[in-house]
């Protein structure tokens, strides 16, 4: 598999921020690849590396086998961009925006983009000074998506999207993967990340903690269950991979391991299982899972100054 | 008066936030004020020599114009109110505009002050804010002139005057800044609103001064120099501006009473659903943004030279066959007082618009704070490219600002004159700047290459040139220090001879600055 993506020990501070703290990505040809991270955790930063916007201190970083910091004029050739945080000329309305960076990148599909704005149902005689966030968004992604370019880098894309709008965007992204073209994309939406990405990189303080495909990540995650059996279920407790267990008169609940499910039914059966119910794994479990011991320990170290300075992010 | 609910943190916010901004300002005004009296002593130590250059000044049309009117110019508190009045007023009016502008409609446009209302902040805190921040401003350095010039042993009573006057102007100017706020959702548009204001203030108070001083009552900086300092003190020409300044309040608290938040009192159009077809490249782009900017200026400084053109006019009927004036000419090495004096108001407009190649250069910057370049250096468009388009349309767009002033300037002086030959001349003698101001747009791009935090120290340098054109005599600046300036450099025509040497040199660091700029941008980290 040819990686259109590959970056490797990726650093980047600003100061004494340490935004990118020796990030890995990897992301595939054809490939839906989500980013997914807290506020503040470097996703903004790694894709403005990517677009050679800024210039890493350390370590590698290769875009379709080009430099994103040399090459860059070549490389924006084959990508589209929709920003975290779309700011707009204000006189400008937001067809001519959108006619703009169009022409800028060459390749204006004028039929492709009046469909678009129908479908996004965005008005583009408005002045740009008067479009709401989730419109201003609209335009950007009416934009890249008229684009033919092979890949398309979307920072937190649907943050301003009502749920009818997020999913227009979602059809327009399975449209795009259809084409065989490449999608990095950015969010903290848990459930726009499962319902559209292949891969997944979990990436927190600048650190890429977790990569997979779904199902691999599914897999590190544990599923719940809540049964009811006639007599205690003996021997839970000494199965690996159960965690959380609690016994409530005759309903027990406990959080279990991908591969001990089967050990835990046969246990929870022999004890005459009577009522069950199982939660599958989601990546918000999992999610929250790899944020809880940083989340616990950021709290603990910003709380002394919690009264004075905000904590700031990677920008 | 839960309406002002909120004024008091307000108030602490901008005073924190804008803490350099406010210093900068005060000290470098006060301390203008504070450096003339001893430079007038020491180049005047006698008082026969402060007679003599008293009965000088008041011959010399060209000194009026710029300076004010000629009162009790043989003593030194005179002497300094002449020499500083003018610039400090003009400063004052410029600081208060500025401002108030930037706590008001800058703020609104950013979308931070619906942050703030969203608050319990009452509706008119902001501009109750910007005036309390103004208003201290304006006392203090009022305030510190008046005790700087009693310790300088100049008289109580004018010193305070001359501090009242610069308070009163300013309040006026920020009230004005607050009103025009209101009217337009550019923050742009609206200082220039107030900024065309102080512009027709100076035109009508130099057309007044060198006649017989009537039309100087129409002009707010006419006002503060009727109150005479040091030559008879008057108080109540500061009621005018005292009025006026509550009048131009009441109009922004009903006018910002009724308009939404964002919205000034002109509703925005829609706009063509297709770009036209000259919005496809960088440069086109950059046309679009700043073509309004550029006519805005072209047009100003066109009434502006039209103004020091017919002052030329009121001068050159003056001239006559009085003794002192032939005196004068003599000096001169023969230029006529015609040239003399426009050789020192194309100097002046020069000064002015290279601050239009400046503000037009750091629109860069401005772009990039708001990640606007982003979407466009994500096309293949290169960096070079991008600067360069705004760079191509500021240094354009000096040739047409130059050419502007120069046309206004010739236009009345050729119709009066019957001489449509002045017309080429006086242009060319303007575009003789355009080296010197495209050394500003040069400098102005290398600073958002090199420093971009640091572009604002542009105005820095501008400013520097300013003070050593008008007060580098007055003040001894030493040779070399002058020399640094451009506009010192560039021959002053038609006052003096063409020299092309300096003008080479001066283009050479100006290309020698832009590719700095060009270069630098292309190794730094955008954002």
């Amino acid at each position: 598999m040819v990686d259109v993506i590959s970056t490797r020990g990726l650093v980047k501070t600003f100061g004494r921020t340490r935004a990118l703290d020796g990030l890995d990505l990897e992301v595939a040809v054809g490939d839906v690849h989500g980013l997914l991270g807290p506020n503040g955790a470097g996703k903004t930063t790694t894709i403005r590396v990517l677009l050679g916007l800024l210039h890493a201190d350390d370590g590698d970083v290769v875009l379709f086998g080009g430099d994103p910091w040399q090459d860059a004029l070549m490389l924006h050739r084959r990508l589209a961009y929709v920003p975290g945080e779309v700011n707009l000329w204000p006189k400008l309305s937001g067809g001519e925006v959108i006619d703009l960076l169009g022409r800028l990148r060459g390749d204006l599909d004028y039929r492709r983009r009046d469909e678009l704005l129908e479908r996004f149902e965005l008005d583009p005689t408005k002045k740009a000074r008067t479009y709401s966030k989730g419109n201003r968004q609209k335009v950007a992604l009416v934009a890249a998506l008229a684009s033919t370019a092979e890949l398309l880098i979307l920072d937190e894309p649907t943050s301003g999207l009502d749920p009818l709008m997020e999913s227009v965007f979602q059809d327009c992204i399975r449209e795009v993967k259809q084409q065989g073209r490449t999608v990095l994309l950015s969010s903290h939406i848990l459930a726009e990340v499962e319902q559209l990405c292949d891969r997944v990189s979990i990436i927190r303080s600048g650190r890429t903690v977790q990569t997979g495909t779904l199902t691999e990540l599914r897999h590190l995650a544990l599923t719940s269950i809540s049964a009811v059996t006639i007599r205690p279920p003996t021997g839970l407790s000494n199965l690996p991979g159960v965690t959380d267990l609690k016994l409530e008169g005759q309903r027990v609940t406990f959080d279990v391991e991908t591969d001990q499910i089967e050990s835990a039914m046969r246990i929870l059966m022999e004890h005459g299982l009577r009522d069950l119910t199982s939660a599958p794994p989601t990546i918000e479990a999992l999610f929250l899972r790899e944020y809880g011991d940083f989340m616990a320990r950021e709290a603990a170290r910003s709380a002394p100054d919690a009264a004075g300075n905000m904590p700031t992010g990677a920008q | 008066m839960s309406d002002l609910n909120g004024t008091w943190t307000l108030v602490r916010f901008i005073g924190h936030r804008d803490r350099l901004r406010i210093v900068l300002w005060i000290a470098s005004i006060v301390l203008l004020v504070a450096i003339t009296a001893p430079a007038i002593r020491s180049l005047f130590p006698t008082q026969g020599d402060l007679d003599k250059a008293a009965v000088a000044s008041a011959a010399n049309y060209a000194v009026i114009v710029f300076n004010g009117p000629v009162q009790g110019l043989a003593t030194v508190g005179g002497e300094v109110a002449f020499q500083v009045g003018s610039i400090m007023l003009i400063m004052v009016a410029l600081m208060s505009l500025l401002m108030v502008t930037r706590c008001t409609r800058a703020e609104e446009e950013s979308g931070r002050t619906e942050l703030l209302r969203a608050t319990s902040l009452g509706r008119h805190a902001e501009i109750a804010a910007a005036l309390v921040v103004a208003a201290a401003m304006n006392l203090l350095i009022g305030g510190l002139i008046a005790a700087v010039l009693i310790g300088q042993r100049l008289p109580f009573a004018g010193s305070l005057m001359f501090g009242a006057s610069s308070v009163a102007l300013g309040m006026f100017f920020g009230a004005v800044a607050l009103a025009s706020a209101q009217v337009t959702e550019n923050s742009r548009v609206a200082s220039g609103l107030a900024g065309a204001v102080l512009g027709v203030a100076f035109m009508l108070r130099a057309l007044g001064d060198i006649g017989d001083g009537r039309l100087s009552w129409l002009s707010p900086i006419g006002w503060s120099q009727k109150t005479r300092p040091f030559a008879g003190n008057q108080w109540w020409p500061l009621l005018i501006p005292l009025a006026l300044t509550l009048v131009f309040l009441y109009m922004a608290r009903t006018l910002g009473a009724r308009r939404d938040i964002g919205a000034g009192l002109v509703q925005p159009r829609p706009g063509p659903a297709r770009a036209p077809r000259n919005l496809g490249s960088p440069l086109g782009l950059a046309v679009r943004l700043q073509r309004g900017t550029v006519l805005t200026w072209a047009v100003a400084m066109f009434i502006l030279g039209v103004g020091f053109g017919s002052v030329a006019n009121a001068i050159s009927s003056f001239v006559g066959d009085s003794q002192s004036m032939k005196e004068i000419i003599a000096r001169m090495g023969g230029t006529t007082l015609v040239d003399a004096y426009l050789g020192t108001a194309l100097f002046m407009m020069a000064i002015i618009a290279a601050c239009y190649g400046i503000q037009s250069v750091q629109r860069l910057r401005s772009e990039e704070t708001l990640l606007r370049p982003d979407q466009l250096l994500t096309t293949p468009t290169s960096r070079s490219a991008w600067v360069a388009s705004h760079v191509t349309v500021a240094l354009v767009g000096s040739v047409l600002v130059l050419v502007a002033a120069g046309l206004g300037a010739a236009a009345p002086y050729a119709i009066v004159t019957h001489n449509a030959g002045q017309v080429p001349r006086i242009v060319a003698a303007m575009l003789i700047y355009l080296p010197a101001v495209w050394l500003l747009v040069g400098l102005a791009t290398a600073l958002f290459g090199l420093l971009p935090q640091a572009v604002g120290a542009a105005w820095a340098a501008m400013a520097l040139y300013f003070m050593v054109g008008f007060f580098g005599d007055l003040l001894k600046v030493p040779t070399w220090l002058q020399n640094l300036s451009p506009f010192q450099q560039t021959p002053h025509l038609p006052a003096a001879p063409l020299i092309l040497l300096p003008l080479a040199i001066i283009t050479l660091v100006g290309v020698g600055l832009l590719t700095t700029g060009m270069v630098a941008f292309h190794h730094r980290d955008i954002g």
